[in-house]
């Protein structure tokens, strides 16, 4: 249990930052993809930035993680069809619902038991990936 | 007190989430909400006949932990860290939304034209949830990942593949706002 307090605290911390930015909210999501607000692009763009930073920092500091390894970040693999078809499919969802994979269990802990409805659907998605992975390109 | 029960500004939260990533990448881990879903499909049996699901998912329990935080983060900030909820959301917004039949937009976390027990039982609203839901699911996966492993974590490290996934995000959600919404709704 010990070794995975410091995750839970993680958890939390997570989900206090997400309900206090309103990223959760359906309602920034819709006024993101209309840009009538930057306050989406803020929080996306200044953690970004500071991501960038903390990272290029860690690297000329030679900062290590807990397990001695040097920090750093898995690469992604090459490709083009499966990030703009997938990252294309996963955008309708993301604006239909308002929720990405992260608010959907936060949105639950707030206590809007509806979006297990959207949980139970993103399980039936990952799923029909798992079966058709091989036929699609990636 | 008073500046915590406010909600807080993007220029406060945006830091944040990247040092959410930072933390788990000190911890050997690496921030990436969506592959929780593989990990519980996983936990369901679904690696029985789907070579996909079939992997050891115990090594993925720290992440699930994550997620068990985020819920209780969840509960304590809606219901301890708040007040007022209310959404300062943009005033053309709110006209837009109106004229999709979406009234009193920004009075609380989600609109319940969509959310509530109701609408979420209604034949339609049943439709948008679950579909909506499986867009996500089967999306985050085929690209490999969603808001945190993609936008946050890729663009920071400045992974090419993450900023074409991004521009998909962007892709799908114009496309559901400006087309399918009308449609819709």
């Amino acid at each position: 249990m010990g070794r995975y307090l410091k995750f839970l605290i993680v958890g939390i911390f997570f989900g206090i930052i997400l309900v206090k930015s309103e990223a959760v909210s359906w309602y920034r999501i819709f006024e993101m993809f209309k840009f009538q607000s930057f306050h989406m692009y803020g929080i996306i763009g200044t953690a970004i930035i500071t991501g960038i930073i903390l990272l290029l920092l860690s690297k000329q500091l030679k900062l290590k993680t807990i397990h001695g390894n040097y920090i750093r970040v898995p690469i992604k693999e090459r490709g083009l069809p499966r990030y703009i078809i997938g990252g294309s499919i996963f955008g309708l969802g993301w604006a239909l619902c308002g929720a990405c994979p992260g608010p959907m269990y936060i949105l639950v802990g707030t206590g809007a038991f509806t979006v297990l409805i959207v949980i139970i659907g993103a399980l039936i998605g990952t799923l029909i990936y798992g079966l058709f992975k091989n036929k699609l390109p990636h | 007190m008073e500046y915590i029960l406010q909600p807080w500004p993007w220029y406060i939260s945006g830091p944040c989430f990247a040092l959410i990533m930072f933390t788990l990448l000190y911890f050997g881990r690496s921030f990436g909400m969506s592959s929780n879903l593989r990990t519980l499909c996983a936990i369901g049996g679904a690696g029985k006949k789907i070579d996909f699901f079939k992997f050891n998912w115990k090594s993925q329990r720290w992440n699930l932990v994550v997620v068990l935080g985020a819920i209780i983060g969840g509960f304590i900030a809606h219901n301890c860290l708040s007040n007022p909820i209310d959404i300062d959301l943009s005033q053309n917004t709110i006209d837009d939304l109106k004229t999709f039949g979406f009234e009193n937009a920004g009075k609380s976390l989600l609109p319940p034209e969509l959310f509530s027990w109701e609408a979420a039982f209604s034949v339609k609203g049943l439709i948008i949830l679950l579909v909506g839901g499986i867009l996500v699911g089967f999306g985050t996966r085929y690209a490999g990942g969603c808001t945190s492993g993609h936008a946050i974590t890729g663009l920071s490290s400045l992974q090419l593949p993450s900023l074409i996934a991004v521009i998909g995000f962007f892709i799908g959600g114009l496309i559901m706002i400006n087309f399918i919404y009308p449609i819709l709704f």
